[in-house]
This record gives structure tokens, C-alpha cells and sequence, in this order.
């Protein structure tokens, strides 16, 4: 038996999404912001405080926790049960992006054209539609809003399977040591290791959806993910990266089945402003 | 906690230490990566900037405005390091305070050093709570760019730190290292 769903449904659905994700801050990381912040002194633990007092103001007035509410991201898992409206997909997520950004006040962060226009468009559009089929009759939406500052400084490299797990694990720190100061610290940080050079950029990206702090189930990388956990908060850079204990949150691991000549590793880092929403159809 | 006013003078500047704690008064001007681009050309071009630099706070920055087009509802800092490549022009210029988040570079740091200016910490990522401290918006110029214009921003106790002072000091060189074996490091 075959699922329909509404074209108007759909649209609702993003729309409530896209608003909750940029209200609401998601209870996973506030709360561990506030065992953070019980954990610091002086500045660094008054920066915590600001991002949790932020959360609340947020919430109750419905303004945006970030002035930059990205470019919205859209991953829908399709269950191959499910029929879907006539319309493209693509116009249906933008007529929610549009809705939501005037609903909520936005702010228009998108340009046209990347190197010689650079004209805002205005809408926050295009966004990002990511479709991807599953079995079953259900229909997935994921919603990340995504803001530059920490997607900026996510990154990419096709590693030779010869650098092994510590040569991983160094490659990644070096660049999380340059990088994180500018992403609004304490980060969540996604990485994916394996696949291809396209598909491992979205498993590190996808990751950002998991709990904050749920050890990978896998006894090797939930291993990884606490060294570099327990490394990247040796370092001092602090909330803000102002100074203090808490420069990370979380790290997500996950590994993808390769080529046999290849090791690609993408890290996607998360502001502690991680604004995403879910839902199911 | 230090409560200071615009436009800044060279003695104000001289008291704040990098660490230090400050609750900025006045008016700032927003910035970002096109309208430095834009007024780094006007200035190249003998022409004036789009307000006086003099003694000037400048807020690496673009606002969120209510449907009214007056209220700020979200604000906050964007990363600094992109507007580096300017900065030095802009304070030789007279600029003397820069409101932004993350690190800077070298030049940026000797840049501060000798025009006697100072980098101001913003906390990023917390702009419902920031608005609270945002008395006035007026757009100034380019119109166009939306969130990239430029925004005369009158603010009242705007919760700042002094991350890099007029001696060049700066509050994001106190970190250890990552533990590194040779080929990577």
C-alpha cells in the first residue's frame, strides 16, 4: 500500500521547521551547555551563561538565537512507499523558506551569483534540497539552518589510506586547532571518514543531527570521538574562543565503506548554535 | 567592568587591557566584507568614507530588522578575519575600534599597535540577547546590500571584551598546542 502526502502539508511542515529550528535552541545542547558552565569560572563560564540566557530570550520573544539564519537545508529521507505531490520538491521547500522568513523576520543571507553579481536575493533563496529514497512508507524532513561562520571553517581532504588512525586523528586536530577559533566555540563537531568525495561531506554534515554527546556504537570510533573530545578541550581556546575548558560540546563520528586506494575524511563543524528541527511523516 | 563611549579617543583606548571587561556607549557603523570592499575603493579613489572614521567604532555586523524596518531583533558579530586584508587602511584612516568575533591576523595586530586602536570581542552566536542593547538603527549607505548596508547603530551598555589592545596584546595567544608527531606538525 502506497502513502500519499499533501503538497500543502509538506509546505506547513518545513515552514513550522525552519522556525522552531531558529527559535528554539535544541534541548540536547543547552542542556550541555549547562553542565558546561558548571564546570567553568569567570568569563568563560559567563559566555555560557550568555548562550543559555540567549536560548531563553530567543524562545520566549521568538527572535532568531543568530542574526544568521543561513542557507536553509532541507535532507528528506523518502520512504519508496510514499507518493508524493505533483510539484517539485524544490518549490515546494522555497515557498516554506520564503513564508518562514518573512513569518519570522529573517534575514536574507543568500547571493545570487557566487563570484560576480553577489546579489541578495532576498527570499534566503535557493535552498538546499537533499533527497534521498529509504525503504518503509514514511517521510522524513530534516531542517538545518547553517550559518557561515562555522560552515566556513568546515573542511574537506582525500587522505591515502597510509596515515593510518593517529595520522587521521592529527590531520583532523591540526586543522580543528586553526579553525575552531573562528566558528563560535564551544562547536559540535561532525566528521566522516570513507565514501567519496561527495558523499562523505554530507555523512560528516548529517551528523550534526544526532544527539549531542551519544558515543558513536562502534568501540573504535566512539574511542576517536572522546580523544578528540578530551584533546580539543586540552587546548584553553574556551567559549567564544575567549578562554576556558569548554571548546567543543561533541564529536560524531561516522564511517563510510571506501575504495580500496582511498581515505576521504570531511570534519563539518556547528557554532553552539546548532539550529536544526525534525520531523516525520 | 570599564563603561566607555564613542567616538573613542587615544586616552580611552590606552586604559582598556587586553582581558578586560567593557560597556560600550554611542554610536558604532556596521561593516562587512562588501562594504569594506566598496569604501577600501571610494578612499582608494581620493573620495570620503560614508561617515567620519574619526575616532570611529566599527561592528563587523549585519542586523536582523523587525517587518517595521527600525527595530534591531537579532545582532551579532560575523568573523572578523575577513575583513583583515582592510583593516589596516581603515585605521590609518582614523578608525580607532573594531567589534567583531574570533582572532586577527599579524598586520592586523601591528596595525592596532600603531594607530593606537583596539579589537573588541563581541559574543557570537547569542543575537536575541545582543539586541537587548541596541537603542536605534539608521541606514547610512548602499541600501542595496540588505543585512550588508551600512547601519549607524546607537547602543547602550553593549557587553564587550578587549581582545586585542593599543600595545598589540592579545587575549587569543594564550593557548596550549595540539599534540602533534613530526610529519604533521
Amino acid at each position: 500500500m502506497a502513502r500519499e502526502i499533501k503538497a500543502e502539508a509538506i509546505v506547513e511542515k518545513i515552514f513550522q521547521l525552519i522556525l522552531k529550528a531558529s527559535f528554539e535552541l535544541r534541548r540536547d545542547v543547552l542542556n550541555a551547555i549547562l553542565l558546561a558552565a558548571e564546570r567553568e569560572t569567570g568569563l568563560a563560564r559567563k559566555n555560557l551563561e550568555i548562550i543559555a540566557d540567549n536560548a531563553y530570550f530567543a524562545y520566549e520573544r521568538k527572535k532568531p538565537l543568530c542574526q544568521d539564519t543561513g542557507v536553509v537545508e532541507v535532507f528528506l529521507e523518502i520512504g519508496q512507499g510514499v507518493i508524493l505531490p505533483s510539484e517539485p520538491l524544490k518549490d515546494l521547500v522555497e515557498k516554506a523558506v520564503k513564508m518562514a522568513f518573512k513569518e519570522g523576520a529573517l534575514r536574507a543571507s543568500v547571493v545570487n551569483d557566487p563570484l560576480f553579481e553577489r546579489k541578495n536575493t532576498g527570499d534566503s533563496c535557493p535552498a538546499v534540497v537533499d533527497c534521498e529514497l529509504v525503504p518503509g512508507e514514511r517521510l522524513r524532513v530534516l531542517v538545518m539552518l547553517k550559518g557561515a561562520g562555522s560552515e566556513n571553517t568546515s573542511f574537506l581532504r582525500m587522505l591515502s589510506p597510509a596515515v593510518g588512525i593517529r595520522g587521521l586523528k592529527e590531520v583532523i586536530l591540526k586543522r580543528l586547532y586553526e579553525r575552531i577559533p573562528y566558528a563560535c566555540p564551544p562547536v559540535i563537531i561532525g566528521v566522516a571518514v570513507g565514501g567519496t568525495f561527495d558523499t562523505v561531506a554530507r555523512a560528516a554534515k548529517k551528523t550534526l543531527f544526532e544527539p549531542v554527546g551519544r558515543r558513536n556504537s562502534s568501540l573504535g570510533l566512539g574511542r576517536l570521538e572522546e580523544e578528540i573530545l578530551n584533546e580539543v578541550n586540552s587546548w584553553g581556546i574556551g567559549p567564544q574562543a575567549l578562554g576556558g575548558k569548554t571548546t567543543a560540546l561533541a564529536v560524531h563520528f561516522r564511517a563510510l565503506p571506501s575504495h580500496i586506494a582511498s581515505l576521504p575524511m570531511a570534519v563539518c563543524l556547528s557554532c553552539h548554535s546548532l539550529r536544526t528541527a525534525e520531523a516525520e511523516f | 567592568m570599564k563603561k566607555i563611549i564613542t567616538p573613542l579617543s587615544v586616552e580611552t583606548v590606552e586604559i582598556l587591557k587586553a582581558g578586560d571587561e567593557v560597556l560600550l556607549s554611542g554610536e558604532v557603523f556596521t561593516l562587512r566584507d562588501r562594504t569594506h570592499a566598496l569604501i577600501y575603493d571610494l578612499i582608494k579613489r581620493g573620495k570620503k568614507p560614508p561617515f567620519n572614521f574619526k575616532g570611529a567604532v566599527v561592528f563587523y555586523a549585519g542586523p536582523v530588522f523587525a517587518p517595521d524596518r527600525q527595530t534591531v531583533v537579532a545582532i551579532g558579530p560575523t568573523t572578523s578575519k575577513r575583513m583583515d586584508i582592510f583593516t589596516p587602511s581603515f585605521l590609518k584612516l582614523g578608525v580607532r575600534g573594531m567589534i567583531g568575533k574570533g582572532p586577527r591576523g599579524d598586520k592586523v595586530i601591528e596595525a592596532i599597535k600603531e594607530n593606537k586602536a583596539v579589537y573588541f570581542a563581541a559574543p557570537g552566536g547569542v543575537a536575541a540577547f545582543l539586541s537587548r542593547f541596541i537603542k536605534k538603527a539608521d541606514l547610512i549607505s548602499y541600501p542595496d546590500l540588505g543585512p550588508e548596508a551600512v547601519y549607524r547603530l546607537e547602543i547602550e551598555d553593549f557587553p564587550l571584551v578587549v581582545a586585542i589592545d593599543s600595545d598589540g596584546q592579545s587575549i587569543f595567544s594564550q593557548w596550549g598546542k595540539p599534540h602533534l608527531t613530526e610529519e604533521n606538525s
